[in-house]
């Protein structure tokens, strides 16, 4: 045990040893760092009570979608396998536009951005580029959301994905602002977010969803603590038409390592949150207070 | 009879630094769901309420040189009161037609703190020379006097803002706590009128 524990410490000090740091700047709103070891490269906000990696790639897999939580929000597939237009809110080190855009060349793929510096950065460590299809807004998300729909744009698939170095940002996780975004779905329009499992928030995370959208899917894997909602704000298609899309869909997302045909069987309906809990608007948003509880 | 003049003016003057600061901390919510909540939007907000409160210190100071006394002051709350009330039943309008006519979030969000704020706390800034006018009884002590009340006021502006983002968010919702102060504020005004009244 002893031997075991010591050969434990002493791969993981040469891991620390080799991951080194390959860029560092103090954004308008973060401390950005690209940590690179010898088969991959995260994007970190800093913060001191624990650093979060946003995205990782792998160095010698460039294809391959490193983190379970980004693999798992292309679930949104499974309503929606064929999305013309696409938003996705918060651009990290733009796994999922990057991946979106090579499944679905033709789509219009839109990203609001509030940190220029992290557009930057993803530009320059991650591989993501900007085309013809594929452009980032550098604004606020419920500004941008709020814009959109008053020019009456929509999309037919939205990921929300915005996340600090801490949690999701206040004003986006209200009833009010779900609204607004529900307002730009498209009829087949789907939407997928990015959330946390743990901590008394999440009852009133999954409260303030089903107030806004009535039910969605309840999509956890086991490997990780993050849960992903996925709906289209009506009816939800039965498990049984999801696996066949998902099994469709399995081939082209391999080499992404998005073993999609596993989803439906953990994307759940079932309520297993506090109903009473309070729904979040934009008068009362403790949200990031309730999440240290 | 002058110290009791003396605590009123000082809780009065702790009330209004209470008052501001929280006000200005709940604006930065009020303006997250139509302006975002990026680094301009606080620019905004602390560029606006410098700016009221500056044009309230001269306001009050002026005022402060006819007359003075326990019934002007306590009128100076329940203006604040009153002009503070729009802004909680018409702010989404006013900040609706804002965000209507303006692009920029930046511009958008100053123009809206400046509708939604300017006057309640350009009037909340009109007590802070006008106490010292009320406290003062000889040039010699100005200072010291204007000290204390400084000390006083800002003790309450870092209280207002303390309870407000740590505990009073968690409990309540913004209107909710916008109405108390209203209410605060109306309570705080008829008491120096009516002890103005009462002692003279």
């Amino acid at each position: 045990m002893r031997i075991f524990l010591l050969i434990l410490v002493m791969v993981s000090t040469s891991q620390v040893q080799a991951e080194r740091i390959i860029h560092k700047e103090k954004s308008l709103y973060r401390n950005i760092v690209v940590r690179e070891s010898s088969n991959r490269r995260c994007l970190v906000f800093a913060v001191k009570r624990g650093d979060r990696n946003q995205t990782c790639i792998s160095l010698n897999d460039p294809d391959r979608v490193v983190f379970p939580y980004a693999r798992m929000t292309f679930s949104g597939l499974l309503l929606q396998p064929k999305p013309d237009s696409i938003l996705v809110i918060g651009l990290g080190g733009g796994t999922m536009p990057t991946v979106l855009s090579r499944l679905y060349p033709k789509a219009t793929i839109h990203v609001a951005e509030i940190d220029e510096a992290v557009v930057r950065v993803a530009t320059k460590y991650f591989n993501f580029s900007e085309s013809e299809n594929v452009r980032v807004f550098v604004q606020d998300a419920r500004v941008y959301i709020k814009r959109a729909g008053l020019k009456k744009i929509t999309y037919d698939l939205i990921i929300l994905d915005a996340f600090t170095g801490d949690y999701i940002p206040e004003h986006l996780m209200t009833v009010e602002f779900l609204q607004e975004t529900k307002a730009i779905m498209s009829d087949q329009g789907v939407l997928v977010a990015n959330t946390f499992s743990t901590s008394r928030l999440y009852d009133h995370e999954s409260v303030t969803y089903e107030s806004a959208f009535g039910t969605f899917f309840n999509f956890k894997m086991p490997v990780t603590g993050n849960r992903v909602i996925i709906t289209n704000g009506g009816q939800l298609p039965e498990t049984k038409l999801m696996q066949d899309r998902a099994n469709k869909l399995a081939g082209k997302l391999r080499k992404y390592a998005i073993k999609i045909d596993n989803f439906p069987r953990h994307m759940k309906r079932t309520k297993d949150w506090n109903k009473k809990a309070r729904p979040l608007t934009d008068q009362f948003s403790p949200a990031n207070l309730l999440r240290d509880d | 009879m002058k110290n009791s003049i003396n605590t009123l003016v000082f809780c009065l003057a702790f009330i209004s630094g209470f008052i501001i600061m929280s006000i200005e901390l709940l604006g930065g919510r009020i303006l997250a769901p139509y302006f975002g909540s990026s680094i301009y939007v606080w620019g905004s907000i602390i560029s606006v309420f410098m700016i009221s409160l500056s044009v309230g210190y001269l306001l009050g100071g002026k005022l402060s040189t006819r007359d003075p006394g326990l019934l002007p002051y306590g009128s100076f709350f329940l203006l604040a009161a009153i002009t503070l009330v729009p802004a909680i039943i018409y702010g989404d309008t006013a900040m609706d037609a804002v965000f209507l006519r303006i692009e920029d979030p930046r511009y958008g969000s100053l123009v809206a703190s400046g509708l939604l704020f300017f006057l309640p706390v350009a009037i909340l800034g009109m007590i802070a020379p006008y106490s010292v006018r009320l406290l003062v009884e000889n040039t010699h002590h100005s200072g010291q006097v204007a000290g204390v009340l400084y000390f006083v006021s800002t003790i309450g502006s870092a209280l207002g803002t303390l309870l407000t983002s740590f505990y009073f968010v968690l409990f309540f919702e913004v209107n909710q706590i916008l109405m108390t102060m209203v209410l605060v504020l109306v309570i705080s005004g008829f008491s120096s009128v009516i002890c103005g009244k009462f002692l003279s």
